[in-house]
């Protein structure tokens, strides 16, 4: 069973100088009880995704063709009345700023007593809910934190309680944008190891966006890689990492500080800018930056099938 | 030096009024960064290093210690008189968009220190001066903060934190949200900054592949305090402070088939309420005895400073983890 497909989504903001092609033929699905990662160039449009499955596109913003399919149901066809129903308990989020998530003025057991409204429990029994919930995400002290408002945690508790927040309710699918980015190394993998073992426990499957590729290699079983609004690869994360075929991949591992082989000031970077979204060229969407560039390139790329559930849009790659 | 530092402390009030009591942020620090330095701030979620970095930059108010920048003192300056400092001082905080006035155009962003300031400038030219070391085409100086991807906002703070000149520049994770290309271009920039201007840095974060390759020196924090300090490529070949060994066993690597080889800590954080006596660490080390419980450990070494009553030898590996009787 899949959990969410999305096959063909575009997306476009207007904007003064023209229409903002932020989305293009965007493809791939998220399986039950599975793990899939986002990773791509900041700007490529990881965000712009989940605000469009989420319905929650800006107002300048549109879905501009193609579907998402979330347990069946095509998420576009849904009222706003539909949607509102299916954020928190179906599809929970976690964002990079945890302030998002919380409350400024209302302590942190009131909003995770408040978020359980639905579940039918005795006030007792939220607030003993909320307390194991904080515990596991290894908040000291889970009964004081209760009376405690968000600015009295640090950045990175404050993130732990947003996550304990998003994962209170069981929702069927977890999508987390950059949720590990302010936590420190050991924090990181246990929250990475959290995620596995609430997703093992109660059978979510998990939309995982980060930047830190050591954490998608540990965390994901699938791996989606953007490019300017374009998904240029997708494959298991032992395809993707261990045998990349599309050189924006390629070049995006290769800068990773963690595989440089010995110790430099002078980190790897990739030469040139992302294209103006405005205005995209007609071949490959990578060609301006591209290091195997031929005349070829000038031409849209097919998306070519490199081994089974690994594919990459590029020019040069035959199966 | 160019910053000195010397047992500070900031202590933040907590509770209500009949349980009025204070918690220890940072817990008495003590180091130097030298001109064209890196030094690099690493440890736990909460164990303060940004209200440290807030205090070194007067943000934050102290409640013991000393602070000399350029061979001055400077944790008494008030109000106006910390003015000149911040010139020299500059602080690049952690939320790229957020810490950018959204109703200002980036050639007033990055000018606005000359204004605060008060120095004569051509603004016009300083704008596109600024914005092209930081490798921004002028275009950009029209913009608003929300028309500005993750990357471009870092460098837009970049910019302004450069602006007068300074001789220390204060980083707050200045790469986080960023891919890794533009996060290489971010941190080649402030080190290309280094090398002509002479800018020492301090630099706070989670990345500890940044901290490896970026920084000249390291100091790991737990409760507020240095348990860890030295030389970055020592102390990342044979981290000789058990937490620090945690932390850097912790690092995920970006291969999927990579053996990991971690050192796990137990669960519980302990509360800055209720600190841990003897080493404060004991609870949740490994290798603590029984000493550790008792008699808390005085950091030892000159440049390479150890807070443990039983340091690592290199390539330790964790007994046997035993419930201890509490
Ligand atoms: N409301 C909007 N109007 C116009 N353009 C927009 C709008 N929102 C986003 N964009 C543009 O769409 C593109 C994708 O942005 P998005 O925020 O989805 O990127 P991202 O991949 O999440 O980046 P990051 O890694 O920095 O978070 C960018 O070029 C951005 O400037
Ligand atoms: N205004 C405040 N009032 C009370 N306690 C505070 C305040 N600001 C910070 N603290 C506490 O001081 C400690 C240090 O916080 P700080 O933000 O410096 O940590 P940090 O090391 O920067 O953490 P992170 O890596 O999560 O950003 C935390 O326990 C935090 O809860
Ligand atoms: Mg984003
Ligand atoms: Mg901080």
């Amino acid at each position: 069973m899949t959990v969410l497909s999305i096959q063909n989504l575009n997306v476009t903001f207007s904007t003064e100088g023209g229409d903002l092609h932020a989305l293009k033929d965007v493809s791939f699905e998220v399986p039950e009880r599975r793990i899939v990662g986002i990773v791509g160039e900041s700007g490529c449009g990881k965000s712009t995704l989940i605000n469009a499955i989420l319905g929650l596109l800006a107002d300048n913003g549109r879905v501009s063709g193609g579907e998402m399919m979330f347990q069946g149901r095509d998420l576009s066809r849904l009222s706003p009345r539909e949607m509102t129903a299916l954020r928190g308990p179906q599809i929970a989020t976690v964002f990079q700023d945890p302030m998002g998530a919380l409350n400024p003025v209302i302590s942190v057991g009131r909003q995770m007593t408040n978020i359980q409204y639905r579940s039918g429990l005795s006030k007792a029994e939220k607030a003993e809910r909320a307390v194991a919930m904080l515990r596991r995400v290894r908040i000291p002290d889970p009964e004081a934190a209760l009376a405690r408002f968000p600015h009295q945690f640090s950045g990175g508790m404050k993130q732990r309680i947003a996550i304990a927040m998003a994962l209170m309710m069981e929702p069927a699918l977890l999508i987390a944008d950059e949720p590990t980015t302010a936590l420190d190394a050991t924090l990181e993998v246990a929250t990475i190891e959290l995620l596995q073992e609430l997703q093992a426990q109660i059978g979510c499957s998990v939309l995982f966006i980060s930047h830190h590729l050591g954490v998608i290699a540990e965390l994901c079983e699938d791996v989606v890689v953007m490019y300017a609004g374009e998904v240029v690869e997708r494959g298991t994360t032992r395809q993707v990492f261990n045998s990349s075929r599309h050189p924006y991949t390629e070049r995006l591992l290769d800068c990773d500080p963690a595989r440089q082989s010995s110790r430099t000031r002078h980190l790897p970077t990739i030469p040139g800018e992302i294209p103006d979204l405005r205005a995209r060229p007609p071949g490959c969407i990578f060609a301006p930056r591209c290091h195997r560039r031929a005349p070829v390139c000038d031409t849209p790329p097919p998306e070519e099938t490199v081994q089974s559930g690994h594919v990459a849009r590029c020019h040069m790659v035959t199966p | 030096m160019i910053l000195s530092v010397r047992d500070l402390q900031v202590s933040f009030p907590v509770g209500r009024l009949m349980s009025r009591s204070a918690i220890l942020g940072v817990a008495g620090v003590s180091f130097d960064i030298a001109a064209g330095e890196t030094f690099a701030l690493v440890g736990e979620s909460g164990s303060g290093k940004t209200t440290l970095a807030r205090a070194v930059n007067l943000l934050q108010p102290i409640s013991a210690g000393e602070i000399t920048f350029d061979g001055k003192r400077i944790d008494g300056l008030r109000g106006a008189d910390t003015k000149p400092l911040r010139r020299e001082m500059a602080m690049m905080f952690q939320d790229p968009v957020g810490s950018l006035s959204p109703r200002m155009q980036v050639r007033d962003i990055v000018t606005e220190p000359f204004r605060v300031h008060g120095v004569e400038a051509d603004l016009r030219a300083e704008a596109d001066r600024l914005l092209s070391l930081v490798g921004l085409s002028g275009d950009f100086a029209n913009r608003f903060p929300h028309q500005l991807s993750g990357g471009q906002a870092r460098r837009v703070g970049v910019a302004r934190a450069i602006a007068l000149n300074p001789k220390l520049i204060i980083a707050d994770e200045p790469t986080a949200g960023l891919d890794v290309s533009v996060q290489g271009e971010v941190l080649n920039l402030l080190n290309e900054l280094r090398e002509r201007l002479g800018l020492a840095m301090l630099i706070i974060t989670h990345n500890l592949h940044v901290v490896h390759h970026v920084a000249d020196r390291m100091a790991v924090m737990y409760l507020g305090r240095f348990v860890e300090t030295g030389e970055t490529e020592a102390i990342f070949q044979a981290p000789a402070h058990p937490y620090t060994a945690a932390l850097l066993s912790a690092n995920p690597e970006p291969d999927p088939d990579k053996a990991k080889d971690r050192i796990s800590l137990p669960a519980e954080v302990p509360s800055l309420l209720a600190r841990p006596t003897g080493c404060e660490f004991h609870t949740r080390c490994p290798w603590a005895q029984a000493r550790c419980r008792t008699e808390a450990p005085a950091a030892q070494g000159t440049d390479r400073r150890i807070a443990c009553h039983f340091p690592l030898s290199p390539g330790a590996r964790p007994p046997a983890f035993k419930e201890t009787a509490p």
